[in-house]
C-alpha cells in the first residue's frame, strides 16, 4: 500500500513539474536536478572532424558529471535547424520540439530572434559561467551582427576572418594587404583564388569584408539595408567580384563549396590563397596532416571581420534544462581551454583571462598555439559585422547576378 | 484470410505517404499553407518560381542529364548483353559489375570525383612524368556546367542497375537457341540479339528503366557530388529552398517540387516517345534484313564501356580506401606521403549510433517488405489473376521524384508528433524498399513449379506448412536475395532518412553525405567503405547461408 | 460405394464444356483418359486434387469410398499425384522425402524412419534414404517419388502422364511397378496419358475426350 501511495505522490510531483515545463536558469541546481537523465540534441554543424571530435568530447563529459546524453546532430547548413523549428511552429508544435541546442550567429540567429524562435531572454548571463565571459573587451558576445543578444544565446567561441597560404609556394613579401590588393594578386596570379560559393557563411562572409572595405561609408552597414541606395552602396562590390572572376579560380565558373572544399583546394596546390574565421584552423589542419607544415597566416592591417559564435536554445526544446547545463559547461574555462587547443580545435575562447583563477588562466597559458597561428596582437584590428539584413540583400544579389553562367 | 490483407495493406502502407507527402507538398504550392496563414488559394509562388534567375536552365539541366543517362546506360546494357550474353566472358563480368548494384549512390559519386578530379587519381598517376603538372592544372572537370561528370556518375550507377534488372529478364527468352537460329541465319551476335530477343526482354525492365529516368531526373546527392553549379540542377535548387529558414521559400519549393514533376513527367513521356523511334528502327532493321556480321567492333565498345564505368568506380573506390589511411597527401604525388590510421581511430567511436540505426532500419523495412510481398503474391496465385491497377501503386514511390513528397511527408509527421521516430523512419524506408522486394521475389515466386504445393497437398499438408516446408525452403536463395536487395535500397537512402530522422535518427549514408559537406577526403573514405560492405555483408549472406543450409544438397546450391 | 465415383462431372472454361464424365473406378482398378493437349485432361486432374484455376467453372462431385473429396480443401483429400517430373523435394533428403509424406498419426521418429525405410526396401530402393535425391538416377528418382506417395496412404492415384519422361525399359519396369503397387494397396487409380501402351498396360477402361 505505502508504495502505491508513494508511486501516486511521485506521479502527481511529475505531473506538477511537466505542467510548470520552463526552467528557471536562475535556480541553478534545479536546473542541474532537472537535466539529469535528458538527451539533449545538439544541432551544429558537422562538416569539420576536429568539431566532431570535440563535441564528442564533450558529449562523455557532460554524461559522466551531469548524466546529460548530448547527441550531435550534425548539420551540413545551419538554416536546417532553424527551419526545422520553423516548421514545427508551423505545424503547432510548441512543446517537445526535435532541436535542443544549435549552434548559431549571424542571419539564423537574427531570423530566429526576430520570429521569437529562441528560449527566454536573459539566461545566457544566468548561467554560472557567465562570470568569466569577456564581454566588456569583446563587443560581440552583447551584439552579434548589430543585433542585441539579449541573453537569447551563450557564446561559445570567437572568430575573426584570417587568410592563409603555403609559404613554399607564394611569395610572403607579395601578399595582399586589403581587398583592392587581392585584387591585383589575383590578377597577376589567376586561377589560385576564390571563395566559397554564397550562401554560403565564410562565403558571405567575404562578400561583406570587402564591401566593408570598399564602400564610401562604412556607417550605413551598420543600419538595416535602405533599399532605395542598395544598389548604389554595394556597386563597389559587384564592380569587384565582376574583375575577380575572370581571374579566379577556374574563371570563375564554378566556386568551392564551403571552407573545407578551399582548404583541401589548398592542400592539393589548386588554390594559393585561402581564408577562414578561425585564426587556429591552418595549425589544426597541419596538425592533422590536411595541410603541410609551410602554411602561415596574414591579415589585413586595416582590419578583418569578427564576430562571436553562440548556442541558443529554441523555445520549444524538450531538454531545455539538458540544454543549459550543456551550454554552461561549453564555457567552462577547462572546456574553453580544450577548444583553444589547436591540436583539438583552435577556437579562441570567449572568457577574459583576468577573470580566471590562477590554475585556469595556467590552462591557456600552456596552449601551443602552432606555426601558423597568428599572435592575438597580431590579427589586426577587429571591423564590425553589417547588419544580417545586409548579407541577406547581398546574397539575394549575388544569386541574382551569378546564378548562372552569363 | 491474411493473404487478402496483403495487397491492401500494402497499398495503404505505399500509397499513403506518398499521397499525403504529394498533398502537403502541391497544396502549399498554390498558398495553401493553413498552419502558416495560407488558406486563399493563388498562383503567386508559381511566379514567384518562374521569376527565379535561370530556373528554366535548371529544368532543362535535369532533363537532359536525366534522359541522357538513362540512354547511354541502356545503351551499354542493350549492346553488352547482346554482344555478350552467353559467354564465359559475360558471367565474370557480371560478377564484377552486380556488387555496384548495393553501392549508394553517393559514394560512387565519390570515388568518381576522386578519380576524375584535376587533383584526382588519373592526374596524379600522370604526372609529372606525362603531363609536366607540378600542380593540378586549373581545368573544369566535376562540376562542368554541361554536366558530363554527373551524367558519368549517374552512368556508372544505372548501369549495374540496367544490367541486373536485364539477368532477372533473360531466364524468360530462349537465349542460346536463339543465337544458334540467328546465326544459321547468318545474323552476327548483336543484331541477332536485338532483333530476336530485346523487345521480349525490355518489356520486362520498363518499369525499372522509368524508376532510372524518374531517379535520374530528380537526384539529389550525386547533383551535390558532381553537377553543375550556374545553376544547378533543379532538384538540387529544390531542397536548398525547402532549407531556407525563410517561410516564404516553402512556398517556392513547394512551386519548384511542382515543377521537378512535370519535368520528370517530360523526361517519362519524351522516353516513351524515343520508345516508339527505337522500335521503328528495330523493325526497319529486321525487315531489312540487317546481319551486321561484323559486329566486333560494336561488341568491343559495349564491353569497353561496360569494364570502364565498372573500374572507374572500383579505381575510384580504391582511392577513397587510400584517402581513408591517408596523412598529408600532397599533388601529384600518387601515394601519401605517410600512412595512419587516425582517420579511422577519429570514426569508429562515432559510427555506433548511425550502424545501429542503419542496420534496424534496412532490417525491419526489409522484414515488412518481403512479408508483404509473399502476401501480395500468395493473393494473385489465390485469385489466379495477376496484380490489379491497385498493385501497380507499388511502383509509384519509385516513378514520383523523392524530393516532390518527403518534404511534405515531413511536415505529416511533424503533425502527428512522430517525426524522427524509429517506426516513421521504417515506414518511409518501406516505400522505397517494398517495390523493390517485390520486384526481386516476383519471377522467383512465378517460377516456382507449384506441382511441388500440389504434392504437398496431396499429402495431407496444410497451406502454411506447405508454405513454411516446401516453398519458402525451398525458395531460400530467392527470399535472401531478396532480402540482400531490401537491406541495400535501405542503406542507400538519403533523402527520406534525413528528413524522417530529422537529423536525431542518422544512418551511415546520412552521416557520410552530411561529412562530406566538409570536404574531408580521409573521413569521406571511412564511411564510404562502411557505404560499401553493409550491402555487400548482406549479400555475402545471402549466397552463403543457403551454401551453408543445404550443403548435402545438390540441388540447393545453384 | 467403394473406390473412385465421378458423379456428373462436368469442366468448362468460359462456356466451353471440357469434361463431362460419370464413370466408377472399384479398388485397385485403373481408368485412363486420353486424349490431346488442350483437352482438358490437366483440368480434370485439378479439379480432383483441389487446384482448379478459378477461371474454369466445374459442376458434379467426386467421391471416394463413399466420402465426397470435392467438398473438401486440397490438403484433406489425400489424393495422391505421380507428375512427369518425379519432384523430389530437393532440401531433404531421399528419407527426408518419404518422411514428409507420411500422415502425422504415424508417431515417434525412429517408427516414421522406420516406415520410410520400408517404403523404400518395397520399391527396390534399400538403403538409399541418406542420399541427396540430386544424386540419383532418373529411374532411381522415379521410384522414390513412388515410393513416396504410397506412404502418405492415400485414398487414390491421380497419374499424370507419369511415364512419358522414361526411356523405353525403364518405362515398362515403373508401369509394372506402379500398377501392381496400386493394386496391392487397393487404390482406385486415374491414369492420363496421351499413350496408347499406357492405356493398354493400365489394363482399365479407356475414357476419350475432346475428340
Amino acid at each position: 500500500m505505502p508504495t502505491r501511495i508513494f508511486a501516486a505522490i511521485l506521479f502527481v510531483v511529475a505531473a506538477v513539474s511537466a505542467r510548470a515545463g520552463e526552467v528557471d536558469p536562475a535556480d541553478w541546481h534545479k536546473v542541474v536536478e532537472k537535466a539529469r537523465g535528458q538527451t539533449v540534441y545538439f544541432n551544429a554543424w558537422g562538416g569539420s572532424e576536429n568539431i566532431n571530435a570535440y563535441i564528442e568530447w564533450a558529449a562523455g563529459e557532460l554524461e559522466r558529471r551531469h548524466g546529460v546524453r548530448l547527441v550531435h546532430v550534425k548539420l551540413d547548413d545551419t538554416a536546417k535547424a532553424v527551419a526545422t523549428v520553423v516548421a514545427e511552429k508551423a505545424a503547432g508544435r510548441d512543446t517537445g520540439g526535435a532541436v535542443d541546442l544549435v549552434w548559431i550567429n549571424g542571419e539564423n540567429f537574427a531570423a530566429m530572434k526576430r520570429r521569437g524562435l529562441l528560449f527566454a531572454p536573459g539566461w545566457a548571463q544566468a548561467l554560472p559561467n557567465w562570470r568569466h565571459v569577456d564581454h566588456e573587451n569583446k563587443p560581440t558576445i552583447l551584439t552579434d551582427f548589430t543585433i542585441p543578444v539579449d541573453g537569447l544565446a551563450s557564446p561559445w567561441g570567437m572568430a575573426k576572418l584570417v587568410f592563409f597560404y603555403d609559404s613554399a609556394r607564394v611569395e610572403k613579401n607579395a601578399l595582399p594587404d586589403s581587398a583592392e590588393a587581392l585584387l591585383r594578386w589575383a590578377e597577376a596570379h589567376p586561377g589560385r583564388f576564390s571563395y566559397p560559393r554564397p550562401p554560403d557563411f565564410i562565403g558571405s562572409s567575404f562578400l561583406k569584408q570587402v564591401l566593408t572595405e570598399k564602400v564610401e561609408d562604412a556607417s550605413v552597414l551598420l543600419k538595416p539595408v535602405v533599399e532605395e541606395d542598395f544598389q548604389a552602396v554595394t556597386a563597389p562590390l559587384f564592380a569587384y567580384l565582376d574583375a575577380l572572376h575572370p581571374v579566379a579560380w577556374r574563371s570563375g565558373r564554378i566556386f568551392p563549396r564551403n571552407y573545407p572544399a578551399m582548404k583541401q583546394l589548398l592542400a592539393d596546390g589548386e588554390l594559393d590563397i585561402i581564408f577562414a574565421f578561425n585564426p587556429a584552423e591552418a595549425s589544426s589542419a597541419i596538425a592533422n596532416g590536411e595541410l603541410p607544415d609551410t602554411v602561415r597566416s596574414f591579415t589585413f592591417p586595416a582590419g578583418t571581420l569578427a564576430n562571436t559564435h553562440f548556442v541558443a536554445i529554441p523555445y520549444n526544446a524538450s531538454a531545455k534544462a539538458g540544454a543549459l547545463v550543456t551550454a554552461n559547461f561549453l564555457l567552462s574555462p577547462e572546456a574553453q581551454a580544450r577548444k583553444q587547443d589547436p591540436a583539438v580545435w583552435g577556437d579562441p575562447t570567449v572568457l577574459a583571462m583576468d577573470k580566471l583563477g590562477p590554475q585556469d588562466r595556467a590552462r591557456f597559458a600552456a596552449l601551443e598555439l602552432g606555426p601558423a597561428t597568428l599572435a592575438p596582437e597580431e590579427l589586426g584590428p577587429a571591423l564590425p559585422e553589417p547588419h544580417p539584413s545586409w548579407m541577406e540583400r547581398i546574397e539575394e544579389e549575388w544569386k541574382r547576378r551569378y546564378t548562372a553562367e552569363n | 484470410m491474411l493473404t487478402r490483407l496483403g495487397p491492401l495493406l500494402t497499398v495503404v502502407l505505399l500509397t499513403g505517404p506518398v499521397a499525403f507527402g504529394l498533398a502537403g507538398t502541391v497544396l502549399p504550392a498554390f498558398g495553401f499553407l493553413p498552419a502558416l496563414g495560407g488558406t486563399t488559394l493563388t498562383l503567386d509562388h508559381l511566379r514567384a518560381l518562374l521569376a527565379q534567375p535561370a530556373i528554366w536552365t535548371s529544368a532543362a539541366i535535369s532533363l537532359a542529364t536525366g534522359l541522357a543517362s538513362t540512354l547511354l546506360s541502356i545503351a551499354i546494357v542493350m549492346l553488352f548483353v547482346a554482344g555478350w550474353a552467353g559467354t564465359r566472358l559475360f558471367a565474370r563480368l557480371q560478377h564484377l559489375v552486380s556488387p555496384l548494384l548495393s553501392l549508394p549512390h553517393a559514394a560512387a559519386a565519390f570515388a568518381l570525383a576522386f578519380l576524375i578530379a584535376p587533383s584526382g587519381m588519373l592526374a596524379r598517376l600522370a604526372s609529372p612524368w606525362l603531363t609536366g603538372w607540378q600542380r593540378p592544372p586549373d581545368l573544369l572537370i566535376v562540376h562542368d556546367p554541361m554536366g558530363l561528370s554527373m551524367m558519368a556518375g549517374l552512368v556508372a550507377k544505372e548501369v549495374p542497375f540496367l544490367l541486373l534488372m536485364v539477368l532477372a529478364a533473360l531466364p524468360q527468352v530462349p537465349l542460346a537457341q536463339t543465337r544458334m537460329l540467328a546465326a544459321s541465319m547468318g545474323y552476327g551476335r548483336v543484331a541477332g540479339f536485338l532483333g530476336g530477343l530485346w523487345p521480349a526482354v525490355y518489356r520486362q525492365i520498363r518499369l525499372p528503366v522509368f524508376a532510372v529516368i524518374a531517379f535520374a531526373t530528380s537526384v539529389v546527392d550525386v547533383a551535390v557530388i558532381l553537377g553543375p553549379t550556374r545553376p544547378a540542377p533543379l532538384a538540387v535548387r529544390l531542397v536548398e529552398w525547402m532549407n531556407d529558414p525563410n517561410l516564404a521559400m516553402r512556398h517556392l519549393a513547394s512551386a519548384g517540387a511542382l515543377l521537378q514533376l512535370a519535368v520528370t513527367a517530360l523526361a517519362l513521356a519524351l522516353w516513351v516517345g524515343l520508345e516508339r523511334a527505337g522500335r521503328a528502327l528495330c523493325i526497319l532493321a529486321v525487315e531489312g534484313g540487317l546481319r551486321m556480321r561484323r559486329d566486333a567492333a560494336v561488341r568491343g565498345m559495349a564491353l569497353g564501356a561496360m569494364v570502364l564505368s565498372a573500374g572507374a568506380v572500383f579505381a575510384g573506390l580504391a582511392t577513397l580506401a587510400l584517402w581513408s589511411f591517408a596523412g598529408l597527401w600532397q599533388f601529384p604525388d600518387a601515394l601519401p606521403a605517410t600512412f595512419t590510421l587516425k582517420s579511422w581511430i577519429r570514426v569508429l567511436p562515432r559510427i555506433a549510433d548511425p550502424l545501429l540505426t542503419t542496420l534496424a532500419a534496412g532490417f525491419l523495412s526489409t522484414l515488412i517488405a518481403g512479408l508483404l510481398s509473399v502476401l501480395c503474391l500468395m493473393r494473385e496465385e489465390e485469385t489466379g489473376r495477376r496484380p490489379g491497377p491497385a498493385l501497380m501503386l507499388l511502383y509509384l514511390p519509385l516513378l514520383v521524384p523523392q524530393v516532390a513528397f518527403v518534404f511534405g511527408l515531413q511536415l505529416f509527421l511533424i503533425y502527428t508528433g512522430t517525426l524522427a521516430t524509429m517506426p516513421a523512419l521504417v515506414l518511409s524506408h518501406l516505400v522505397f524498399v517494398m517495390p523493390y522486394a517485390y520486384l526481386a521475389l516476383k519471377d522467383p515466386w512465378h517460377a516456382f513449379d507449384r506441382r511441388f504445393d500440389r504434392l504437398a497437398a496431396g499429402f495431407g499438408k496444410q497451406r502454411w506448412q506447405r508454405l513454411f516446408l516446401v516453398r519458402l525452403p525451398m525458395m531460400t536463395r530467392a527470399i535472401l536475395t531478396m532480402g540482400a536487395i531490401g537491406f541495400a535500397v535501405s542503406v542507400g537512402l538519403y533523402l527520406p532518412t534525413v528528413l524522417v530522422g530529422a537529423g536525431r535518427l542518422t544512418t551511415i549514408t546520412s552521416e557520410a553525405v552530411a561529412l562530406a559537406s566538409g570536404g574531408d577526403r580521409r573521413v569521406v573514405g571511412v564511411y564510404a567503405f562502411w557505404q560499401m560492405l553493409l550491402p555487400m555483408l548482406g549479400f555475402a549472406v545471402a549466397t552463403l547461408v543457403p551454401a551453408l543450409i543445404f550443403r548435402r544438397f545438390r540441388d540447393m546450391q545453384v | 460405394m467403394e473406390g473412385l465415383f465421378l458423379d456428373g462431372v462436368r469442366i468448362a472454361l468460359g462456356g466451353r464444356l471440357l469434361v463431362s464424365l460419370t464413370r466408377h473406378v472399384p479398388p485397385g482398378a485403373v481408368l485412363t483418359v486420353m486424349g490431346p493437349s488442350g483437352a482438358g485432361k490437366s483440368s480434370l486432374l485439378a479439379y480432383l486434387g483441389g487446384f482448379l484455376d478459378p477461371a474454369f467453372t466445374a459442376c458434379g462431385r467426386a467421391l471416394v469410398d463413399g466420402v465426397e473429396i470435392t467438398a473438401l480443401p486440397a490438403e484433406e483429400r489425400h489424393v495422391g499425384i505421380l507428375f512427369q517430373d518425379p519432384l523430389l523435394f530437393p532440401h531433404m533428403s531421399v528419407a527426408g522425402n518419404l518422411m514428409f509424406a507420411l500422415p502425422e498419426s504415424v508417431k515417434g521418429r525412429a517408427e516414421r524412419r522406420r516406415r520410410a525405410e520400408a517404403a523404400l526396401c518395397g520399391v527396390g530402393m534399400a538403403g538409399l534414404g541418406g542420399r541427396d535425391p540430386a544424386t540419383l538416377s532418373g529411374g532411381q528418382k522415379a521410384r522414390v517419388a513412388l515410393a513416396r506417395v504410397l506412404v502418405s496412404e492415400p485414398r487414390m492415384l491421380l497419374l499424370d502422364e507419369p511415364f512419358s519422361k522414361l526411356d523405353t525399359q525403364l518405362r515398362q519396369q515403373m508401369r509394372q511397378l506402379v500398377f501392381s503397387k496400386a493394386r496391392e494397396s487397393g487404390l482406385p487409380v486415374l491414369l492420363v496419358t496421351h499413350d496408347m501402351a499406357d492405356a493398354r498396360a493400365a489394363g482399365g477402361e479407356i475414357v476419350k475426350i475432346g475428340a
